[in-house]
């Protein structure tokens, strides 16, 4: 019997006859009753809102299958930590187990080890330290969609980001169980999900041993006191705080030390960046080298107003967001009125964890009737500052400029 | 057409791990059974090329993928289409790939 149900592959034939079908057209359309419109120019601008996936609440569609859900961004002005039904959901292959046996799930730790492990989830829960850490989960292509000129990959809007408090234990605690051998350099790390066709290449990350050890890693069970729901990597989650969620391996089963780079191609080819100022480079440009996506870098954005929202005019205006520091945490928030020369500081509310959000409140007036723009800007606590410049690469990765929020007094 | 999600509970699990070891109470719930839409409701737009399409790039991702992309140039498109072929092992054959991105770059139209 298998250990975990996988979500039924229909043949490859019956796949493509299926596909087929819906290219011509025949197959009845399911309309979707609400919209969201994301205001990008060019289009396409409006994605389906739903509730209809198991564990989540009205989330944006931006792929049916494998789920790209979007967190919709007003959930963002609710509090610092996001709602696990609210929290964005990224698979790369459709893949993935319906059913997880808990009593028969184990995380195998091998590879370069004194004692190769299978560890099951009553061990990991009894027999190893908790460790708790709130951490922001960012997707490494957040914010693509405003990319200008526009890029192809996952068209998210900002809501690609999600913060949550972890329970579990201590990647450094489950490496010492198994004991790593001199001359290891690296640790690969694989989940449950399975690419459909047989050659193309699981999806794995990996982190070179110090970082896998630095007592922060860690191996979640649950995420503000629940268990993850299944769409964000039941019932297992390496989180790897201050780093692009592209690490962060759902339903993580396979831990493998290594004394090698990873070669697959989610780091030799996928998920890389000009090694230039904030990742920036133009249109065309073909003289620079391309480096992985590691860690997260600064941001910061309004959450209790909207691209034209009216303000009443010489009226004090409370203004509120987030802010994340990226692998530091915040340090101040600064807004401007004045296209960026001359900037306000704002209060930054209760430190709810270095990697997670902050939230920060200020008040303006708008003494002149017409139009006004907003710029908020997050500096961490390395004095890393959000680029007023703008941010692009061919992959629409890494984006964090300063943001602009267009207001009208009157 | 739609995919059955059941998801054991925790809940038993984590109640009887040590107090000791446990920080702060976990409120642990079963898992309700829901079902996982495939996409199909949304398809490429009638044309020339538009079964090839969704025969060579559905069986990995619903459409609303690719319908929801930007409009690209021929040569985006074709970086697109090659990342799928060579990086992602998609079993495209180099006449269907010519025929894949003439029809996205005539739905989608000039960036």
């Amino acid at each position: 019997m298998p250990k975990h149900s996988t979500l039924s592959t229909p043949s490859r034939r019956g796949l493509l006859s299926a596909a087929a079908l819906g290219g011509m057209g025949l197959l009845a359309s399911r309309a979707h009753a609400e919209t969201v419109d994301l205001h990008v120019p060019g289009g396409p601008s409006t994605r389906p809102l739903t509730a209809t996936y198991p564990e989540k609440g009205r989330m944006i569609v931006q792929r049916t299958r494998p789920p790209w859900l979007e967190t919709p961004f007003e959930v963002f002005d609710t509090g610092v930590f996001t709602p696990n039904d609210r929290h964005f959901v990224s698979w790369h292959w459709a893949t993935f187990p319906t059913h997880v046996d808990t009593d028969r799930f184990t995380l195998k730790v091998r590879g370069l080890v004194e004692r190769p492990q299978a560890l099951s989830l009553q061990e990991l829960i009894r027999d190893l330290p908790r460790f708790e850490i709130a951490a922001v989960s960012q997707c490494a292509g957040n914010s693509r969609l405003y990319a200008q000129p526009r890029v192809a990959g996952a068209q998210w809007a900002n809501g690609s980001m999600s913060n949550a408090l972890y329970t579990g234990v201590r990647l450094r605690d489950v490496l010492d169980r198994a004991g790593v051998k001199g001359g290891a350099t690296h640790v690969r790390f694989g989940g449950l999900d399975e690419p459909l066709l047989p050659d193309a290449p699981k999806f794995v990350k990996a982190l070179d041993i110090d970082h896998a050890r630095d007592g922060e890693v860690m191996l979640a069970f649950a995420m503000n006191g629940a268990q993850l729901p299944m769409l964000n990597g039941f019932p297992l989650k390496l989180i790897v705080p201050g780093w692009s969620a592209v690490y962060w391996i759902k339903m993580l089963d396979d831990i493998a030390v290594m004394d090698h780079p990873d070669t697959s191609v989610w780091t030799t080819r996928s998920y890389r960046v000009p090694d230039t100022l904030n990742h920036t480079v133009e249109p065309g440009q073909t003289d620079y080298s391309l480096i992985p996506i590691t860690r997260n870098l600064p941001r910061s954005f309004v959450t209790n107003l909207k691209p034209s929202d009216t303000i009443p005019v010489g009226v004090p205006q409370p203004v509120r967001g987030i802010a994340f520091g990226g692998d530091r945490g915040v340090a101040a928030v600064d807004l401007s009125l004045d296209g960026g020369r001359t900037w306000q500081p704002t209060i930054l509310d209760k430190d709810e964890g270095t990697y997670g959000f902050r939230q920060w409140q200020s008040t303006i007036s708008l003494a002149a009737r017409g139009a006004h723009t907003v710029m908020t800007r997050c500096t961490n606590t390395d004095r890393l500052v959000q680029p007023i410049r703008r941010v692009w690469n061919p992959g629409g990765y890494m984006s964090n400029p300063v943001e602009a929020l267009d207001l009208v007094a009157a | 057409m739609y995919r059955f999600i059941r998801t054991a509970a925790l809940a038993s699990l984590l109640a009887s791990a040590s107090s000791a070891l446990a920080a702060t109470p976990l409120e642990l719930h079963p898992t309700p059974e829901v079902d996982l839409p495939v996409g199909d409701d949304v398809a490429f737009p009638n044309g020339s090329g538009s079964d090839v399409i969704a025969s060579n790039c559905t069986a990995c991702h619903s459409a609303d993928h690719t319908l929801n992309q930007p409009a690209l140039s021929r040569e985006e498109w074709h970086t697109v289409v090659d990342k799928m072929i060579n990086a992602y092992k998609a079993p495209i054959t180099s006449e269907d790939a010519r025929v894949i991105v003439d029809y996205l770059a005539r739905i989608k139209g000039e960036p």
